[in-house]
């Protein structure tokens, strides 16, 4: 199995606290790879690391053999890691289909002064990015939404929006924050069947999540973050089953039947 | 919904969005313009003040692509406009230049300051951004005052030629009129187009969610910076034709206050709309020379409106009348289901 | 050239007291608000103009500077009640074009009621130069320092020892907190606004004997007192009144040194530095966002 993401050795610290210490995971392409864990384990600061917000104190991070490190967002967007957020980040001066169509910025190449000038070529990207867009939408089950303003639509139907969004750009990982975060058990149902489409698809999926249900019925391998470091890694079943894994954060013998 | 409703809603969401459709609304502007002096021969009105609008225009649509689409605060652009009007004014009489070369001395010029400050200025947000471009465009402001060996000080730099396209030169009002209104009618189909592209989603974007926009794999800083500078030259471009037009510039002109009626103009016409922008334009200069019969009421009529606007339509008048519009006319034709916030 | 540096410090020091007053007055409408007043200079002409038509209408000293401060306080007021309030959760664009138009609003009638021409004050307690050194002190100098230092002290005790000072400090930092311990936040905006106003009205009457005072005379001052509370960090009253003792300071020495032309382009030149090199000012604390 070929190794999509590779973390060594991360450490980040905040005024003196320290976030994440000698976090260390690989994660390999085609599979649901969760990282779970309880508040303040660092899981967002490792997101937020993982796509270029922040810069780690220490350790090093390689997506398909590249060095990450050190790279604005866009340019690890550029890469191919691709990300939807806790805190919804929809662009909401714009349409549903423009929002997507955003997401396909990294593919394609018109730049300002071909923009303004509208020249032919200006013409023949705009339908193909729309053609695009429209197909990332049909994926999430969005494709009858497209001229709606978002700022009518409701929390469940923005949140696959953005996914939507960050599937345009047809990456090679995709991260999701808490993409079940706020949604009732139906969207939940619905959300758990589009990731594993995403990842039946070719496309990594590295997600964080609380929803423990949704995490050991859809992640292939799971991580757990505590305190900012890794407590244990494996399948949903070893996970479940890990005493120390069970003491810091499931709380007790809980099964969650594993489709 | 009847047919006709349908059609002038769609009529009003075309002004709206400046979308693509918009090429309509750009023919209805060409007309107009067009017209208005065909229909008032020998009006001081209209090529007079036609020309004033014309400016404002040029101005209020390029700052709008900043404030209105990336979302970012300039108040200190009329920094921008002075340049542009300066250099060509200083070198065409002082050092004898072309004025064709003199404007694209400006540009240049322009080019380079607005790149420079762009950075540093665009890491800035909210209020630390526009206190910074407030403090750029007084500073500019300032310098025009008081370096008078080099820009004639308050009063200026005056006896700037005039401007000659192949042999025609431009002389007289009618003359200016029809250059400004060309250039007006160029960067607005200039601004419909960038409005409706990638990198206008790009601005757009940067304006809804940075961090968004960063993932999309925008590059936040850079498109800002772009459009920084863009507008810049386009203001500075207006700077240029407005000193030849003229035939003098004086710092009265590029004053903080100038600056604030840009702004205003961009947002009491609605942001993120180019016809906004116009219609804002319009509006501003027309009022104030309504106003100018008030006299001394002036400043108070203005701030006023001003202040009545921004609390009760903060989407802008333009936006504002649009949406009231539609509603007052679906109202009409569903008094029981009519609600209160329609969605546009 | 030295010898000078007394005289220049006196001048600086007498500026920048009104900068630190009117950037103080910033400050508390920023903590409490989020808005930039950009009408603070405005209280200052208004406090000057008014104090200077009651002196001349033949009021009694004290009641002349009393009651053109209540007016002020009034107009302070009228600006939350009527132009800030009924935008609550407006942009940051929008506030400021509203706090803008409620300066040209202020200024207009200014305008009509005063003119344009220039208006003097009597200096309060006679026009004899004490001489301190080289340097030559008028009274009003004085006045200015001291009754700076006041108000400074003042503002101070109130926000750090009064129920109702910790009670606005609350609200600033946490207004939804604050109102489910059961503060007013309306009245406290109210009250923020009332205190920045008498703040302004009183650097007003303080310098107007000094420096003439026209119906304009407020927007330079409210730019500078700005670019004070910038300098001093955005959110720390003291910070400000820190800022605009030393921006008068810089201003007076430039202007001495340097040339008097470009003085007023200090300021503006202050607050680039600061924001491009440290936007958190001297004393501010920074911020981060959340994603």
């Amino acid at each position: 199995m070929t190794r999509l993401l590779d973390v060594a050795g991360l450490a980040k610290s905040f005024g003196g606290v320290a976030a994440l210490a000698d976090v260390h995971f690989r994660v390999p392409a085609g599979v649901v790879y969760a990282v779970i864990g309880p508040n303040g384990a660092g899981k967002t600061t490792l997101f937020n690391i993982l796509c270029g917000f922040y810069r780690p104190d220490e350790g090093a991070i390689h997506f398909g053999g590249e060095p990450l490190v050190g790279l604005a967002p866009h340019a690890v967007a550029a890469h191919g890691i691709s990300r939807t957020f806790q805190n919804l980040q929809v662009f909401f001066n714009m349409t549903v289909l423009e929002n997507v169509m955003v997401g396909c910025h990294l593919r394609s190449r018109t730049g300002l002064v071909t923009a303004a000038l509208r020249l032919p070529p200006v013409l023949r990207e705009e339908r193909q990015v729309r053609e695009w867009a429209r197909e990332a939408l049909a994926f999430c089950g969005l494709d009858h939404l497209d001229e709606r303003p978002t700022s009518a639509l409701p929390y469940g139907v923005l949140k696959r929006v953005e996914v939507a969004r960050a599937l345009a750009s047809r990456p090679r990982l995709l991260l999701m924050d808490e993409p079940a975060a706020g949604l009732n058990d139906t969207e939940t149902v619905e959300m758990r069947g589009l990731i594993r489409r995403i990842c039946d698809s070719g496309v990594g999926v590295l997600l964080v999540e609380h929803n423990m249900e949704l995490v050991m019925q859809v992640s292939d391998r799971v991580l757990v973050l505590e305190y900012g470091s890794v407590l244990a890694e494996g399948t949903p079943a070893q996970i479940q089953s890990d005493r120390r894994v069970i003491d810091a954060y499931l709380g007790g013998k809980i099964q969650y039947a594993v489709d | 919904m009847s047919r006709s409703v349908q059609a002038l809603q769609g009529g009003v969401a075309l002004w709206r969005g400046g979308a693509r459709p918009g090429l309509l609304g750009l023919l209805l502007l060409a007309a107009v313009v067009v017209a208005l002096p065909l229909l008032f021969p020998k009006n001081y009105f209209v090529t007079v003040v036609g020309v004033s609008v014309g400016f404002h225009v040029i101005l209020a649509v390029s700052l709008n692509l900043l404030i209105g689409y990336a979302g970012q605060i300039s108040l200190g652009h009329a920094a921008f406009f002075g340049l542009g009007a300066y250099s060509s004014a200083i070198l065409t009489t002082r050092y004898d230049w072309n004025p064709w070369l003199a404007m694209l001395a400006g540009l240049a010029a322009v080019f380079l300051i607005a790149s420079l400050i762009s950075r540093p200025i665009l890491r800035l947000r909210g209020h630390y951004l526009a206190m910074a471009t407030l403090g750029f465009g007084i500073i500019v402001h300032i310098v025009m005052v008081q370096a008078v060996t080099f820009t004639g000080g308050p009063d200026g730099v005056s006896g700037i030629p005039g401007l000659a396209l192949l042999g025609w030169s431009v002389r007289t009002d009618l003359h200016w009129y029809w250059v400004v209104a060309g250039v007006m009618l160029a960067v607005v189909w200039l601004s419909l187009n960038i409005v409706d592209s990638r990198t206008g989603r790009a601005l757009r974007a940067v304006h809804g969610s940075e961090f968004a926009a960063e993932m999309m794999g925008i590059d936040t800083t850079r498109t800002k910076a772009q459009v920084f500078v863009l507008s810049a030259l386009i203001s500075a471009l207006a700077g240029s034709l407005f000193a030849h037009q003229q035939g003098f510039v004086s710092p009265d002109s590029f004053s903080f206050f100038v600056s604030i009626e840009l702004v205003t103009m961009v947002v009491l016409g609605g942001m993120a709309s180019t016809y906004g922008a116009i219609f804002g334009a319009a509006a501003l200069i027309l009022l104030r020379a309504g106003l100018v019969v008030f006299h001394d009421y002036e400043m108070v009529i203005l701030g006023a409106i001003l202040m009545a606007i921004m609390i009760f339509l903060p989407q802008g008048l333009f936006v504002g009348l649009a949406r009231g519009l539609r509603l007052a006319l679906t109202r009409r034709r569903e008094p029981a289901a009519a609600s209160g916030d329609e969605v546009a | 050239m030295l010898d000078q540096l007394p005289q220049f410090l006196i001048t600086g020091v007498t500026v920048g007291s009104i900068y630190a007053l009117v950037g103080l007055g910033f400050a508390i409408i920023y903590n409490a608000s989020d808005v930039v007043n950009f009408a603070q200079g405005e209280f200052v002409m208004i406090g000057a103009m008014m104090a200077i038509s009651l002196l001349t209408a033949g009021a009694p000293f004290l009641i002349a500077l009393v009651l053109a401060a209540v007016c002020t306080v009034a107009v302070g007021l009228a600006l939350e009640k009527f132009a800030v309030e009924p935008a609550r959760g407006a942009s940051v664009v929008t506030l400021i074009i509203i706090t803008i138009g409620a300066s040209i609003l202020l200024r207009g009638i200014a305008l009509l009621v005063w003119g344009k021409n220039f208006h003097a004050m009597p200096h309060f307690s006679g026009e004899t130069p004490l001489h301190l050194g080289s340097a030559t002190l008028l009274p009003q100098n004085l006045w200015v320092m001291g009754g700076t230092a006041v108000l400074v002290i003042a503002v101070r005790w109130f926000f750090g020892r009064t129920s109702v000072g910790k009670a606005l400090l609350a609200c600033s930092c946490n207004p939804t907190a604050a109102q489910l311990m059961g503060i007013n936040v309306r009245r406290m905006l109210l009250l923020a606004y009332g205190l920045s106003a008498l703040l302004g009205a009183v650097a007003g009457m303080l310098v107007a004997p000094i420096t003439f005072t026209s119906y304009d005379a407020g927007v330079m001052l409210g730019l500078k007192g700005f670019s004070a509370a910038i300098l001093g960090g955005m959110g720390n009253s003291m910070g400000a009144v820190a800022g605009g003792l030393l921006l008068g300071i810089l201003e007076s020495l430039g202007a001495g040194f340097v040339s008097s032309g470009y003085k007023d382009a200090i300021a503006f030149v202050v607050i680039l530095l600061v924001l491009f090199f440290k936007p958190s000012g001297l004393f501010g604390r920074g911020s981060s966002e959340r994603v």
